[in-house]
């Protein structure tokens, strides 16, 4: 019996030793691709060991391009341009890539491995990315769907980036997701706080995000996001400033007044934000306190749809309107908008016909 | 039927009446996933054909001359299913070095089905069946052959399918099940003309 056992444990135990030194030797002779060289962006250089996917082997140089889905290529965001050694597209990438970016050579770099010398185009600003672990600080109710969540660094503990770029917060598995999702928030806080960063987050019916966030997240949790990315922050120039922004667009344009209110910059600004009624409006105190630090800012919250017990004496109709009726020429002013597409691509419309020259005109438009 | 002509009715046996797929129902996850396409379904189907071949003969070989001899082969099961990962992962490996088309073309596939059950059940059927070394080559390979022409003609149909209007709750696996059943009803038609097993 004891024998009977002691073989079939021994065969078994044999039969996969020698596949796993097997595997072993594959590995480092067949599979082994040696040093190679990563060319980024032209001009600076990587000595990394091959035969990996290029997504982990960046991360190991500590560039993160944006993941949703950890490399198991089903989410088709971590593109990037691969100018040359890549060789040809892979079934698994097809499905992510269409043809204008075939005919630039954009890649998925979680499926394509790194063999041989590469040369890479990557976003200047991923360099500046990483990934941070955090602490719940506080969660607090703007509005009765709107939450400001502060988020406090552990690892690493401080973070650099400009007012008005955004964060991805990695929202773990829960009742409404089997895996962890990433989604894209725009900062709050002024970035000079290099340990906190504050989000505002609007509550979406059924959305795994939103819903985790409003309803799962407790002070004291801890959580991970990455970034900072987005080219969304305020350009120095000597131009007047319109922003205009709606619901939880608020968080950059809130970020940007904060840092130009410490640094002093009083160009003429102003601020429409549009919301239905007012409980839909939040953080009214704090911007008439900013008004009060920068001279030459005006804020101008717009309510569409004002209620009979709002007693609203302030501006009412739908945020275009607001800004057409009180906008003279734009042809010394620059725009920041943030807010859903449609808000957006409406308010473009009339910035442009008021004279603000389209390439001035910033957004940050939620997907 | 003379013992020579046995590894070929093994062999046409196991393309149409014992066709893995359609009379085992066996292979069914990567056949109803990558059927979608006719260019997918083909690389996998190729992908398929090589790894049943070769694994048949690489677990009859450790089959008959190591589980046997020590009086093992209750572990058959777990036995196989690590040669074939690892044979799997060697291949694909060797592929990745090799040729670039190939890899393109094959190789991607390769770790879809080390875990295709369709593989694990040619290397038991070929031991249950008591099989010769010559014959588990046949059936491997005609396995491989009838398992890469059911998907070719399930991504076949599906082609046509996305014209067709579908009622809402049949939509994708459903119209797929059904559409196996009745290939799998048609292909038994000749089982008439060879039977084995």
């Amino acid at each position: 019996m004891i024998s009977a056992l002691m073989i079939s444990v021994g065969a078994v135990s044999g039969i996969s030793a020698f596949l796993a030194i097997l595997m072993v030797i594959a590995d480092a002779t067949i599979a082994n691709y040696g040093e190679v060289k990563i060319t980024i962006n032209g001009d600076k250089e990587y000595e990394v060991k091959g035969g990996k996917p290029l997504l982990g082997t960046l991360m190991e140089q500590e560039i993160f391009i944006p993941s949703a889905c950890g490399g198991r290529g089903s989410c088709g965001l971590c593109k990037v341009t691969v100018k040359e050694g890549a060789g040809q597209y892979l079934p698994t990438e097809l499905p992510w890539i269409s043809e204008e970016e075939q005919a630039e050579n954009v890649r998925l770099s979680c499926q394509i491995k790194v063999k041989n010398d590469l040369s890479l185009e990557i976003p200047e600003e991923l360099f500046n990315v990483k990934e941070f672990q955090a602490k719940i600080a506080k969660v607090r109710e703007l509005t009765h769907d709107i939450k400001e969540v502060t988020m406090e660094l552990v690892d690493p503990p401080e973070i650099n980036m400009e007012p008005g770029q955004f964060v991805q917060l990695r929202i773990p598995e829960y009742e409404l997701t089997d895996e962890p999702v990433y989604r894209a928030y725009s900062v709050a806080s002024n970035p000079s706080d290099t340990k906190h960063v504050e989000l505002e987050i609007r509550l979406v019916p059924n959305g795994i995000a939103t819903t985790y966030v409003h309803n799962y997240m407790r002070e004291g949790d801890e959580i991970i996001f990455n970034g900072p990315y987005g080219d969304f922050y305020l350009r120095e120039t000597e131009r007047e400033i319109i922003f205009i922004a709606g619901g939880s667009g608020m968080a950059p344009i809130k970020s940007i007044l904060l840092s130009m209110a410490e640094k002093g910059i009083n160009r003429r600004a102003r601020y429409f934000f549009g919301a239905r009624s007012k409980k839909d409006l939040f953080l009214v105190e704090e911007m008439r306190r900013l008004e009060k630090e920068l001279p030459n800012f005006e804020f101008i919250p717009a309510l569409s749809d004002p209620e009979e017990e709002d007693q609203w004496e302030g501006e009412t109709g739908l945020i275009t309107d607001v800004v057409a009726r009180n906008m003279e020429s734009g042809e010394n002013t620059e725009a920041y908008l943030c807010g859903s597409p449609g808000m957006i691509d409406a308010c473009i419309k009339v910035l442009s016909d008021k004279g603000v020259p389209d390439e001035l005109t910033y957004f940050d438009k939620f997907g | 039927m003379s013992e020579s002509a046995y590894p070929i009715a093994i062999f046409f046996a196991a393309i149409f009446t014992n066709n893995i797929l359609l009379s085992n129902y066996l292979g069914m996850c990567s056949f109803l996933s990558v059927s979608r396409e006719l260019k997918t379904s083909f690389g996998l189907g190729v992908a398929v054909i090589f790894v049943m071949t070769s694994t048949s003969m690489l677990n009859w070989i450790v089959y008959y001359k190591i589980l046997e001899p020590l009086g093992i082969e209750y572990l058959r099961f777990i036995v196989f299913i690590i040669v074939i990962a690892a044979f799997v992962q060697l291949v694909e490996m060797i592929i990745e070095r090799v040729s670039e088309v190939l890899y393109a073309a094959l190789g991607i596939f390769l770790p879809l089905i080390t875990v295709n059950c369709a593989i694990l059940g040619v290397s038991l059927f070929m031991v249950i069946r008591d099989y010769t070394f010559i014959e588990s080559i046949t059936f491997g390979l005609g396995s491989g052959i009838g398992w890469f022409l059911a998907i070719l003609a399930m991504a076949g149909i599906r082609q046509k399918l996305k014209r067709a209007r579908i009622p809402h709750g049949l939509e994708g696996a459903g119209i797929t099940l059904i559409i196996t059943g009745m290939m799998a009803l048609a292909f038994m038609g000749f089982s008439g003309m060879l039977q084995i097993g």
